[in-house]
Order: C-alpha cells, then structure tokens, then sequence
C-alpha cells in the first residue's frame, strides 16, 4: 500500500499538519494561557478550592497535555488508515 | 521490625529484583544494546520513558520545591510535562521513521555534515555528563539518610548496580529495569500521598484533596489556610507568584523545550517497532509521568500546611500561633535534625520553635524534607519509610541508566563508527559501546562523591542548551525539507553561543549581578534557552537565504521520513 497519487500525498501532509497545528493552539493556551499570562484574570474565578489559573498552571493543563496526544494518536491513526498508509 | 533492617530488606528486593532482569536481557548485537532491538511494547516503553524521565529531583526534591515556591512552581510542572506535547507530536514519530539509532545520527544525516554531527555529539554528552553527576550523588544521599551508610559507600552500591544492568544489557536490559523501577518509584510516591490526602482532606485521591476543604471540620479549604498562614508568616501569598510573567513563560518555555530535545528522551521512541507506537508511546509516557507530576504540587500543599502548624502550633483562635515547645517537637524534627534538613534557633530564647518569612523565623527547613520525611509526619508504618526509600534510589538509578547510555552511544557510534574508525565490525562497536559504559560510570561516579560546586548551576545548563541547539534543528529538518547544512550547523552554534554567554556570565563571570534588575527584559538564565532557540531560529534562516537549498536526495529523505510508509513508492509514480 502506499499513496495514489502525488495529490495525495500532499493533501495528507497537509492534514497532518492541520491537526498538529490545532492540538498545539490547545497546548498553548491552557499552558501558557491560563496558565501563565492569563493567570491574574482566571485566578478572579474560584473552582471548589482552587482559583481556576492556579488549577490550570499547577493541575488542569497537565490533563490537557495528557489528553492532546492520545487525540493526536488517534486521529493520526485515522488519517494513515484512510490514504493506506498505516503499518501492517 | 525496625526501620533499619525493613529498608535493607525493601532496598535490597529492589536490587535483586533489578540484577534478575538484566540477566534476562542481556544484549547481543549493538541493534539491542542501542535501541533494545527496536522490538519495545509501546506500553512498556512509555513506562521505562517515564522513569528515564523522573530522575532523583523529580522524586525527592520536586514537590518540596513546589512548596516552597508556590505558583511559581508551575514552571517545573508545566515544563516538564509539556515538552512530551512537543516531542509526540512534532519528534518523536518521526524520528522512528528516520530509523537510526541516536539524535547526532539524524543531525549528522540530515545536515550531511560531520560538523552537525560533531556539535550535536558534544551538546549529548555534555548534557548527559551534567545530568548524570547529579543522579549518582541522589542515590548517595538517599543511601546515607535512610541506611546510615556513608555516601561513598551508597555512591559505590548505586554505581555497582548500574554498571551491571548497562553494561551487560544496554538498551534492553535498561529498557526493562526502567519498567520495573517505574512500579517501585510510582507506589512509593503515591503511598504516603494518599494517606496524607486522607489525614489533611479525607479525599483518598491527592488532587482532589488538593481543592477540598480540611478535614478538621473548619470547613476552610485547603488553599485558602495555606494562602493565609503564608500571608501571616510574612511569606507570599502561596497561589501566586513572586517572578515576572515573562521570566515565568521563559522558564516554562526554556525547561518545555529542553525537554523535547534532551537526548536520553528522545532515545526511547528509537526503541519501539513502529511509527504509530512511538505516537503511542509518548501518550503513554506523559501519562506515567503526569500521575507523579499532579500528585506532586498536592504534597507540596498538604506538606506546607501541616509542618508550619506543627512548628508554630494549630491555628486555634483568631490569635495567631506563637510556636511549639521544642520540648513537645513530634520525633520526626528530631529525627532529621540529625541529618541536617532541618534546623532550629532559638533565637527569642523562649524554648519554641517557630517558622516565618521574617525576622521571628528560628528554623532551616530544607527542600527535600517534604518528601523524604512525608511517611514520618503522617505517621506512617515503617514500611513505608523503607518504600520511599527504594522508590528514590530506583528514581536515581533509572535515570542514571538512561544518560549513560546516550553518552556510551556517543561515543562508541556517532564518533568512533560514524566519524573515526566506520570499519569497525559490530563486535567490536559493541565492545566500545560496553567499555564507553563503563568508563562513564566511573567518571560519573566520582562526580557522585566529589560533587562539583556548580551541579546545580548547570542543570539551567543542560536544558537550556537541549533547547536551543536541538531542537531547532531537529524541528526544521522534518518541517522545512529545504534547510541546508550551513543554516542548521550556524543555527546551532549561535543558539548554543548565545545561550552559555548569558549562562556563564550570570552563573560564573559575574553571579553577583544574576538579580532581576541585570537580566534582558527581565529574562533569569533558567529561561534565557527560550531566547536562545529563537536565536537559533532566527540565524539558520537567514543563513539559508542565502545559501544554496539542501541537495535533492535530502530533501528525498525529509519526504520519506514524513509518511509512515510507502512514500518512496509514491514518488516513482
């Protein structure tokens, strides 16, 4: 198995990257986003015992960053499935 | 049983445990002593990943230091687990793809260049060296604290035991070790996790107990009696930070980067047979790692809140606390007085101790303390303190393991097959990779007993160089198939230049001048790798601008290593 064509291939390399570029917004803003430069603003919102920015620099983006990749791998296994790309 | 003899026993399982499986996996070509065979489970690999990742600070010093620090802690938290991010997906799978055996492979093939080559060898072992001192002299003082032995003795076991399972397993036998010492570190953590959880909050899980409300019926939560007590010490507010925002997104930025581009990282993903298993396993790894890294910063907090009441006293009234009686100290403050952790003065001569960011403070509490004497404090059978124990030792040794072995693939591959003697056969290159082993370990060994001054120093070394020599070029030789040896091999020795510049300055040249006010844009050298991979950045493409794009047969391999297979056949059409 391999591409069909040339546009094909380059229409994967694209979607790949469209993802990559998707999940890594995600990765920034609840990281460096809630996390760091929006910190002051979200700390105004308290969550049971957490202020809501201090939860996401300490706990909630670590979560994220967790859930990111599986999300990458699943999709990405998707993505190699459909231009019969994947192994085996 | 007394805790002495307990640990022995627990220590000792660990090790007999650890020698066991690497009589199972020995090595026999340098296919399975670089990579392990390339036939690692994706699940398997992201837990050695793991433990090759959470070395003896990560374990020991990490949530004492978060305690200290508070908000500003997230740099260590973010950072650490935010490069996998980065390394699963925009690295990892391709570098499986690529298929070689360790980062100066791909520079050096990529760049068809030995100078690339060179310079990306000399940053690994640089790298690992600094990191690896720092391993050995973890594994010393956990043996000296716990088994009373003296450190030169704990740094000869560690080293022993090392030797051992690198030496004659290599990938394999450390791939496996790492599974197994990944179990040992993790329960050891989480043990007295969850039962301080449960004593401070009533919540079993440490992260929601981080959020709830005490357990003594007050109904406060837990965050807002350490907030609190902090302001009343005349400590900061402990939810938010004292460093300026953009120090904080250097930081994070310098340590997320470092991360994705350290070299026993990213190792590890060469290790499994496919490139969907390296995206797996990176998904795998940053979920080994995020169970210690949030059980982490609840410690901190349940730790802080309970050694200030039990030095100054509950918070009974609307007085506030004046200090315990030395003479009603718990014997846990006695205990690690001994070892020098913790200290009093009695400054007011008035018998008790008390604990503040003031002039009142009498007491020296060190960061390691918070996890080390966790078990004590929560009065915690003695088997517990014996698991903690193992669990940093096995925190020590795992990731000790993995340096030492980038450095001996260093040197008996990237410099002695690829760049000085490519006859050798892999008999012999195997026989270079073992003996490399074992020179390393001696040498790192001996940093174990005679720590340099300047370990701790180097540490913002280590990853800021990682960041801004690595993984520049590594990013732009998948993502810009026409970037040429001149802009990665400039690229890189700008970033590098810039980056130990600032470093050496303000660690070395001039430490008296490393406040705030000195720093550009207010930039502290923990984060200035962030600045050093745009610099990186920034000079290879201008220097590509102006050179000749990379040859075809390059931008051939950049082409192939981008699809998981069959792109070469693609291209005929």
């Amino acid at each position: 198995m391999a591409f069909k064509n040339e546009e094909d291939k380059k229409a994967y390399w694209r979607e790949n990257l469209a993802l990559m570029t998707k999940l890594l917004v995600v990765w920034f803003v609840v990281s460096f986003g809630f996390g760091i430069l929006l910190v002051d603003l979200l700390d105004q919102i308290q969550v049971f015992g957490f202020k809501l920015g201090f939860w996401f620099a300490q706990q909630g983006a670590i979560y994220v960053f967790v859930a990111l990749i599986f999300i990458y791998m699943y999709k990405m296994n998707q993505l190699d499935k459909r231009y019969g790309v994947d192994e085996e | 049983m007394d805790v002495q003899v307990l640990t022995f026993l627990i220590v000792g399982a660990s090790f007999a445990l650890y020698i066991a499986i690497a009589i199972w996996a020995r090595a026999g070509s340098t296919q399975e002593f670089y990579v392990a065979g390339g036939g690692v489970h994706p699940i398997a690999n992201g837990m050695a990943t793991a433990a090759d990742w959470m070395s003896a600070a990560s374990f020991i010093s990490m949530a004492g230091l978060i305690s200290f620090m508070g908000y500003d802690g997230a740099v260590y938290l973010l950072g650490w687990t935010g490069g996998y991010v980065l390394l699963a997906l925009c690295l990892a799978p391709y570098l499986r793809k690529f298929g070689k055996f360790t980062v100066p492979d791909f520079i050096g093939d990529r760049y068809y260049s030995q100078t690339a080559r060179t310079v990306a060898v000399i940053c690994a072992i640089f790298v690992c060296f600094t990191y690896v001192a720092g391993q050995m002299r973890g594994v010393g003082v956990v043996f000296s604290r716990f088994l009373e032995v003296d450190i030169v003795t704990g740094v000869v076991i560690g080293m022993a035991i090392v030797f051992f399972y690198t030496v004659l397993g290599g990938m394999k036998g450390i791939t496996y070790t790492q599974v197994a010492q990944y179990c040992v570190l993790i329960f050891a953590y989480l043990v007295p996790a969850v039962f301080i959880s449960i004593m401070v909050t009533g919540h079993v899980l440490p992260q929601t107990g981080f959020g709830a409300s005490l357990a003594d019926g007050s109904g406060v939560y837990l965050l807002e009696k350490l907030d609190g007590l902090s302001t009343q010490l005349g400590f900061n507010e402990y939810t938010s930070g004292t460093k300026g925002t953009f120090d904080v997104f250097c930081i994070t930025a310098a340590l997320m980067v470092g991360t994705a581009g350290l070299p026993h990282v990213i190792v590890r993903f060469f290790t499994v047979p496919k490139v969907r298993d390296a995206r797996k396993s990176a998904g795998w790894a940053l979920l080994f790692i995020a169970i210690l890294y949030t059980t982490a910063p609840s410690i901190a907090a349940f730790a802080r809140v309970n050694m200030i009441e039990t030095i100054n006293g509950p918070t009974v009234s609307e007085q506030a606390p004046t200090g315990t009686p030395y003479s009603e100290a718990p014997s846990w403050i006695t205990n690690w007085e001994k070892t020098g952790l913790i200290s009093w003065d009695d400054k007011n001569q008035d018998g008790k101790m008390f604990y503040s960011g003031d002039e009142r403070n009498e007491m020296q509490v060190d960061r390691d303390i918070m996890v080390m004497a966790n078990p004590e404090i929560a009065n915690l059978p003695a088997w517990v303190i014996a698991l903690v124990a193992a669990g940093g030792i096995a925190a020590a040794l795992s990731t000790s393991a993995g340096l030492l072995l980038v450095i001996s693939t260093s040197v008996s591959h990237d410099l002695l097959k690829r760049n000085l003697m490519p006859n050798i056969t892999d008999k012999k290159e195997l026989f270079y990779a073992r003996l490399a082993a074992g020179v390393a370990i001696v040498i790192a060994g001996y940093f174990g007993v005679n720590p340099p001054g300047f370990v701790a120093q180097v540490v913002a070394f280590a990853f800021g160089l990682a960041a801004s020599s690595f993984f520049p070029a590594i990013i732009m030789g998948i993502f810009m198939k026409r970037m040429n040896d001149k802009g990665a091999v400039s690229g890189m020795l700008a970033g590098i230049g810039f980056t130990a510049a600032y470093i050496i300055y303000f660690k070395f040249v001039n430490p008296a001048a490393n406040v705030s006010e000195n720093w550009w844009f207010g930039v502290s050298p923990e984060g200035i790798g962030a600045i050093g991979m745009l610099v990186n950045f920034a000079v290879a493409l201008l220097v590509f601008k102006m050179t000749k794009e990379a040859p075809q047969e390059i931008q051939q391999l950049v082409e192939d290593i981008r699809y998981p297979k069959g792109a070469g056949d693609a291209t005929a059409h």
